[in-house]
């Protein structure tokens, strides 16, 4: 029998060509995940399912350390580059640089790494690398000064052709050249005075490059198509109405309101080529913790799951989550495509685990909600689901005066860390937290405060975090597995392979495989963090996985 | 809001248990650590003259404070001005001239006479208002005290009293708090996440998590708990030694003894109300 590795070699002896460029072949993004990595969940469907096996069940205890790399953000190092010289740093930005870096306490990488022909592109806030993923030295690192911004996290860059695109927090589009590292040109996306952060990574559809941004201050969120070449807007998609007549309207207590509602889209989407249509998650409405008029009613689109056509930019469907949110309890996560059986029927499905402690079920044509299930014991928010499918919210459970012990935290059941789809199983894999924390609402002006302000959170830990397996059909959790010791944490997010492995960081540190079927674990690395969902790739026929832990990069393979 | 790593890790409760209680290690409260200074995200405005500033209110009261609220945060008809983009990008009155002077009709906006240098004046106002949303000058906490400390007595007695006693352990426990709300969150998780756990402010002192282990053979090992995954356990002796365990399912075998069982198997059982009336009969056991 021809072993896939072999296999995968004599496509190598016949189509050579394939490694000569460094530019993206754009059918690549519509396949299923394979070789390469050239989008923010690896393909368009957010499943974040590899096909690759070489790394399976049966070998995979023998995984073993490759190659690590680490980076250094800012301006004044050049890469280490180990024997191969230094790295040339290409510097950019309208800034001084002084208040960022790499982000919150330090380097981290957050983000997910493309691997197109042998190169890994990776970033921390303001940073972007270009990395041999045969060894991973490093090649170029461009270092954008910045005015400001919240600096929270990069998730990524996007790619199309010879050029790479990363937003940066003080709201610019940088278009690098993939080559060279060297800055093709940079756009404003968000108003830096309105306190927008941008840190989604740009998602690459034909023509199109989609991106969209953050905010804290009570900004309507979009997402816009920009030219490649240009970087010119196409299209602009707003989240709230934002004039009058606009749908949703009649969903906010005034215009005023509905335009300073937020529903921002800081996380990537999925995408259908056969529909066109741009599947994504929005933010939370604002002011987050507090009821003035000025919001009263559901707050559509915020914390939906929507459907944009890409050519367009209208909205061809909607269905949302969380009516009325009020614990800042964004519906970003990745929402992730699946074609598969419900109720004896095949249909075209989006599965989404949401901040809130629910999962859902949809029709990823219509829209129709199909199922809603609790994935979160502790989650006590909510009264009850109504006739759509939707929690419905406990006013009660709002922040107050006297305090309210509400389950999930701040930080949510899940969060931004990606969950992942295996089709060998038909389950969907999310990090999940049971923590609880009491809400002090402290805004008592009745027109409620501004963005974030007017209560005050007091964390009282968690009950647990686990690796959670939930059955789309029912919505049922099918098993979990709890991490060891007296807290939790969220994760860092979910890579399922053919080779019937799950890999995801844990709560202790350590790169872990587990037996998607039914958790058991079968290898762990000890790394002392992880900070990124796993990734993989194959290269002259052999298999990678691929970790981040800080401002350290690990590739693990068999020999 | 995005979520960052900060946020993201739900503090690993360390147990603790009341003072007066019987103890055999005590941890002592740790200091707050100093935060790095960063500039800052958005950065300010640069202070104001005064006396434009006064001239800027003076104007603010006579000709906007009705419509837009006397902290510009919106009035009867009018917007929050604070988050508006034409605020927002205006630098000296240059965006807010013409609106101020011409009016938004279709808005219901009327006309002014001010000149471009008083609508200066009043942008200077304007703009002196801190513009973020987590303004901690406006926390000013009502009073949390809303429940029956009868009530809560009958709570406390039938939940609490099995490990608790007023006339014991918790005599004075009131009066260890001059906040009922860090009382309140005291008694939810002692010492466990936010405030009044940490940076020394908490009268309730902090025993570690403890574990057994039982190795296969030898005898048994115990100690605080450091940490612990599927893979290791380490413990630190009464020596502070540290000793790390390798674990192969159920070898050697682990129990954790965690103080705070009780506290967290009560989360999902109160009730709101049941806080409330709790906190309304501890603060009162001066």
């Amino acid at each position: 029998m021809m072993t896939l590795r072999s296999l995968l070699s004599a496509c190598f002896v016949v189509f050579p060509a394939i490694v000569a460029g460094q530019a993206l072949d754009p059918a690549l993004l519509s396949k299923p995940l394979g070789e390469a990595w050239p989008t923010y969940s690896g393909d368009y469907s957010g499943k974040r399912y590899s096909t690759l096996k070489e790394i399976n069940q049966s070998n995979v205890k023998n995984l073993t350390l490759a190659w690590v790399s680490r980076v250094t953000p800012g301006a004044g190092t050049a890469g280490a580059g180990r024997g191969f010289g230094q790295s040339p740093i290409i510097i950019g930005g309208e800034g001084t640089g002084e208040a960022g870096g790499g982000g919150f306490g330090g380097p981290r990488i957050g983000a997910s790494i493309l691997q197109v022909n042998g190169i890994l592109y990776l970033t921390t806030p303001d940073n972007a690398w270009a990395m041999d993923a045969r060894d991973g030295h490093e090649l170029w690192h461009y270092f954008w000064k910045t005015k400001g911004g919240t600096h929270i996290g990069n998730r990524g860059l996007g790619m199309w052709g010879d050029w790479l695109y990363m937003e940066t927090p003080d709201d610019y589009l940088v278009c690098l050249d993939a080559k060279t590292g060297k800055e093709r040109w940079h756009k404003v996306i968000a108003d830096f005075n309105l306190q927008y952060f941008s840190t989604m990574a740009p998602i690459v559809i034909g023509n199109r490059i989609l991106i969209g941004t953050g905010n804290d201050l009570d900004e309507p969120g979009y997402v816009q198509a920009r030219d490649p070449e240009t970087g010119d807007t196409k299209w602009t998609f707003y989240t709230v109405p934002m004039k009058k007549g606009d749908p949703g309207l009649e969903t906010w207590g005034t215009l005023d309101g509905a335009r300073h509602g937020a529903g921002n889209v800081w996380i990537p989407g999925a995408y259908d080529p056969e529909t066109h249509l741009y599947i994504f998650g929005t933010g939370n409405p604002t002011p987050a913790y507090t009821n003035p008029v000025s919001r009263s009613g559901d707050n559509l689109y915020t914390c939906s799951i929507v459907a944009v056509n890409v050519d367009t930019g209208k909205m061809a469907w909607y269905y949302q989550v969380n009516p009325h949110d009020t614990h800042d309890w964004d519906s970003t996560e990745t929402p992730i495509l699946v074609d598969g059986e419900f109720q004896g029927k095949m249909r075209k499905m989006v599965l989404h685990a949401d901040r809130n402690g629910y999962f859902y079920t949809l029709d990823r044509l219509t829209g129709e909600h199909l199922v809603t299930g609790k994935f979160s014991e502790a989650a006590n928010w909510a009264k009850e689901i109504n006739a759509k499918g939707q929690p419905v919210r406990d006013p009660a459970k709002d922040s107050t005066a006297p305090g309210s012990l509400v389950s999930p935290d701040n930080a949510g059941a899940t969060n931004w860390p990606p969950p992942s789809y295996s089709p060998d199983t038909g389950l969907f894999y999310v990090p999940a937290n049971d923590a609880y924390a009491m809400y002090y609402l402290t805004e008592t002006d009745p027109r409620g405060a501004m963005g974030l302000g007017g209560k005050d959170e007091v964390g009282l830990g968690s009950l647990g975090a686990s690796l959670t397996a939930i059955d789309y059909k029912t919505g049922k959790v099918v098993w979990k597995h709890r991490y060891p010791g007296t807290g939790g944490s969220l994760g860092n997010g979910i890579l399922t392979t053919a080779g019937k492995l799950l890999f995801a960081g844990d709560n202790g540190g350590n790169l872990v495989a587990y037996d998607p079927a039914n958790g058991k674990i079968l290898w762990h690395s000890h790394l002392g963090q992880v900070s990124n969902a796993p990734e993989t790739y194959s290269l002259d026929g052999h298999q990678y996985i691929l970790i981040a832990a800080g401002d350290a990069l690990y590739a693990f393979t068999l020999y | 809001m995005q979520v960052g790593r900060k946020f993201m890790l739900t503090t690993s409760i360390v147990a603790i248990v009341l003072a007066g209680a019987p103890l055999l290690a005590q941890t002592p409260s740790q200091p707050p650590r100093p935060r790095p200074v960063r500039a800052p995200a958005y950065p300010d405005r640069p202070p104001a003259d005064p006396a434009v500033l006064a001239r800027g209110k003076a104007l603010y009261g006579v000709h906007c404070n009705f419509c837009h609220g006397s902290d510009a945060r919106g009035g009867e008809d009018g917007p929050n001005l604070l988050r508006s983009e034409l605020v927002l990008n205006d630098q000296h009155g240059e965006l807010i001239t013409p609106v101020v002077q011409n009016g938004r009709p279709e808005q219901g906006m009327p006309p002014t006479n001010l000149t471009a240098s008083q609508v200066s004046d009043v942008a200077t106002f304007i703009h002196a208002f801190k513009v973020g949303g987590y303004d901690i000058s406006r926390m000013t906490p009502p009073t949390i005290l809303v429940g029956d400390a009868k009530a809560g007595e009958a709570y406390f007695n039938a939940t609490c009293g099995s490990c608790h006693s007023v006339a014991g352990d918790l005599k004075g426990f009131g009066a260890k708090f001059t906040d009922p709300k860090i009382l309140q969150n005291t008694f939810l998780m002692p010492g466990g996440g936010g405030r009044g756990g940490r940076g020394g402010q908490s009268p309730v002192h902090v025993p570690p998590t403890t574990v057994t282990i039982t190795p296969a053979t030898g005898p048994k090992v115990e100690g605080r708990l450091l940490r612990i995954d599927d893979f290791t356990v380490t413990l630190a002796e009464a020596d502070d030694t540290q000793r790390t365990f390798r674990r192969d399912g159920d070898v050697p075998g682990v129990e954790i003894h965690d103080p705070m069982k009780a506290h967290k198997a009560l989360l999902p059982k109160y009730t709101d109300k049941d806080i409330h009336d709790l906190t309304a009969y501890l603060v009162t056991l001066k």
